[in-house]
């Protein structure tokens, strides 16, 4: 397939991975320890246990798996929030389907389809609208998540619905910024990070400038990375590079997509129907200052935290949850005590065991510790 | 029922345009839609069917083999029809498999629709001319059957129910449990057609390409892989949870390890940009024509080269081994080369959104 199998050519691969190999040996281990080097992104996460990556690693080299998945690190009382707005009897809730499992305080969003709310899937929030012209005796509420990356198509989404007038739309709005979370991470004592892959489709909104301070105040290399195998084992290059070199840069692989300033269009929209929250809470590391993303006063009657009373709880995550860990890269998947017991993606207890791009679901898809035991 | 009065009037007029509770009431209009639509598509092979029970000679099943195979399955497919089929052919089609992946040979079947009232008379009579010709592509008459007739929003449009018997001829003995190390791992053409084209025609995506369900009776194609060499130690049909959990399936119960290689898979172009697109993988869509088939390795040439001389194999192919590593487990090596565990699947395939 054109523009795809090109990005996953076995020989160029090995090619890359013996001048990983090259680069880890002239490294060396100086820190006694392995290089390692976190992927922002959930999506980064699964081409690498979709393509075997970390195994065709060489030993000096360390994948630490971080907290970009949007539909991971919802908090539980966020979901109650959707199932209470779901349950109203006028309300038709549309949500991307990763969400539908991720566990509440009570129940998920596919139980309480199951008990008679009116939950459907849909694949972009303009299909939510669609619906809300289709039903105008309906309240449609869009369950708004993601990063930058789905924050541009939520806030068209709502200027659109202003400009046709109708009143039947509103966006639960659960949309994260990730560049907060990437400074709280660096600024954990316990980190022991050596350098970044940054996410692509998030640059591709809004480039490559806001991750400055990584290479400036922390002196990290970063690597803006594509998501195809060849893409990702290209970037770790990159880093080991700069590692190498003693350089600590923000680097653009994914040129093709992102450019420096990003997409402007996408963030004049962001920036006219959004805010910045004081705070947001995130599965698996707590409350994050500046993380999370508001509708602005002036869209307020899209805004489906204004329109319904939603019981706004903060649940604490299950206290054996070793999810804040993992993301931080203190410990592997397979060391949490409720890996593949207790936690499976059937019945997900952590937040990274829920959607295909956490790194603890995909581990047990793809990794295979503790695999057998739960079966 | 009582006794029939064919002179008094005429049967199987069927009065109206949809179903209603009547038709399954048990009185005349039921007796009209049975007549009219069913008999009218499936034939009445003898005054039989006003019996309560099909009835066979026992001799037919006897020089056929040794044993019997009975199967039934459920269809609820959305829509009900879709392109490369429609609910009634699947129905069909889908117990047939199940009859043939065992060695059997196809010769009963009976079906149980339940009608939502008010479904239209004539996607009725669609439904059931398209279960006729599956009938006889497959060579198995459809000798009984039931109908009910539930309220509106009881059940979604129409649900079928197919239970068939065949005969395993002496001497085919396949099973899941007989996958032995060094055997070859074959299916019979790309996979994944029928769950894209079961999402496609939903017209959720909004996706413009053409794909068509492969849904096929495979009752020749298993009796010719049977026939063209010892050393077929198992046939399955690949349908919900697609060849992953097949795959999963024949390394648990064999206690073998298999290894699969992805670059060797065959997946139609427009599948694979499908499931690109929507983030699924192949190898979890449903088939309702494809089958594994694990074979020695000195069957695997014949067998491969008598499923590619089928027309619905011609795009066969070997795509793993079974191995003594890892027993239990499925293994895939990308094509990338490196390697992961391939699961059974979780729950439903629910796409990415990023």
């Amino acid at each position: 397939m054109k523009y795809v199998d090109e990005f996953r050519d076995g020989r160029k691969a090995a090619g890359l991975i013996a001048r990983i190999e090259h680069l880890v040996a002239r490294i060396g281990r100086a820190a006694g320890r392995p290089i390692a080097i976190m992927e922002v992104c959930g999506g980064h996460t699964h081409s690498i246990f979709r393509y075997g990556i970390e195994g065709m690693l060489p030993a000096g080299i360390e994948l630490i798996h971080g907290p970009g998945c949007p539909v991971c690190v919802l908090p539980m009382g966020r979901i109650d929030d959707c199932v209470a707005i779901a349950e109203q009897p006028q309300v038709i809730f549309t949500t991307f389907g990763d969400a539908m499992r991720v566990p509440g305080s009570r129940k998920n969003l596919l139980q309480a389809r199951a008990d008679g709310a009116d939950i459907r899937m849909v694949y972009s929030p303009m299909d939510a609208l669609a619906l809300a012209r289709k039903h105008p005796d309906r309240d449609v509420v869009f369950f708004g998540l993601g990063f930058e990356t789905t924050m541009p198509s939520t806030a068209f989404t709502i200027l659109q619905a202003e400009s046709e007038g109708v009143a039947n739309f509103s966006v639960f709005c659960n949309h994260i910024t990730i560049v907060p979370t990437i400074k709280a991470i660096l600024d954990s004592p316990d980190v022991q990070l050596d350098g970044f892959l940054g996410p692509g489709h998030v640059s591709m909104v809004i480039g490559t400038s806001p991750y400055e301070f990584i290479a400036r105040h922390y002196g990290k290399p970063l690597v803006v990375a594509g998501f195809e195998p060849l893409d990702i084992l290209q970037s770790i290059w990159m880093v080991l590079k700069q590692i190498s070199d003693s350089r600590a840069e923000v680097e653009n692989q994914y040129a093709r997509v992102v450019t420096t300033g990003g997409n402007s269009a996408a963030l004049r929209a962001i920036t006219r129907v959004y805010e910045i929250r004081p705070f947001f809470e995130w599965r698996g590391l707590g409350s994050v200052d500046h993380s999370g993303i508001r509708i602005r006063d002036c869209y307020a009657r899209f805004d489906a935290e204004r329109r319904y009373a939603v019981p706004g709880v903060s649940i604490a995550d299950p206290s054996a949850c070793q999810c804040g860990e993992v993301l931080i890269g203190a410990i592997k998947p397979y060391q949490c005590k409720l890996f593949g017991t207790a936690c499976t993606p059937e019945r997900p207890l952590g937040a990274l065991m829920v959607a295909s791009e956490g790194a603890c679901a995909a581990h047990y898809q793809y990794g295979g510790a503790g695999k057998v035991s739960a079966a | 029922m009582t006794s029939m009065h064919r002179d008094r009037r005429s049967w199987g007029r069927v009065e109206g345009t949809t179903v209603t509770l009547a038709h399954g009431a048990g009185g005349r209009a039921m007796r009209d839609l049975i007549e009219g639509v069913f008999l009218a598509a499936f034939g009445s092979p003898s005054r039989q069917i006003l019996e309560d029970q099909a009835r066979a000679d026992l001799s037919e099943f006897t020089a056929g083999g040794d044993r019997l195979a009975f199967t039934t399955d459920s269809f609820v497919v959305d829509p009900l029809f879709f392109p490369g089929g429609d609910i009634g052919r699947l129905a069909v089609c889908g117990t047939i498999n199940d009859l043939a992946v065992g060695g059997a040979t196809p010769l009963y079947l009976s079906c149980a629709f339940i009608l939502e009232e008010g479904l239209d008379l004539d996607v009725l009579r669609r439904v059931a001319a398209s279960m006729a010709v599956a009938a006889v592509e497959s060579g198995v008459r459809i000798v009984t059957g039931d109908t009910k007739v539930v309220n509106r929003g009881a059940c979604d449009k129409l649900f079928i129910t197919t239970s068939g018997v065949g005969v395993i001829p002496r001497g085919v003995d396949l099973g899941i449990a007989k996958a032995q190390p060094g055997d070859v791992v074959l299916v019979n053409g790309f996979l994944g057609d029928h769950g894209a084209a079961i999402l496609e025609a939903r017209g959720e995506m909004a996706l413009q390409s053409p794909i068509v369900s492969d849904c096929a009776p495979l009752h020749d194609l298993c009796r010719q892989i049977i026939g063209a060499a010892p050393g077929v130690r198992c046939l399955r049909d690949a349908t919900r949870g697609g060849a992953a959990t097949v795959l999963n399936e024949i390394a648990e119960a064999s206690l073998v390890g298999i290894q699969v290689e992805e670059r060797r898979i065959p997946v139609l172009e427009e599948v694979r940009g499908f499931c690109e697109i929507l983030g699924l993988d192949p190898m979890y869509l449903a088939n309702e024509g494809k089958l594994i088939v694990v074979a020695s390795p000195e069957a695997a040439e014949p067998v491969l080269a008598t499923m590619r001389a089928h027309p619905l194999g011609t795009r066969a192919a070997e795509i793993g081994r079974i191995t003594e590593q890892e027993p239990g487990r499925v293994i895939i090596q990308s094509v990338m080369g490196g390697r992961r565990i391939l699961d059974m699947m979780v729950g439903d395939q629910l796409p990415r959104i990023c």
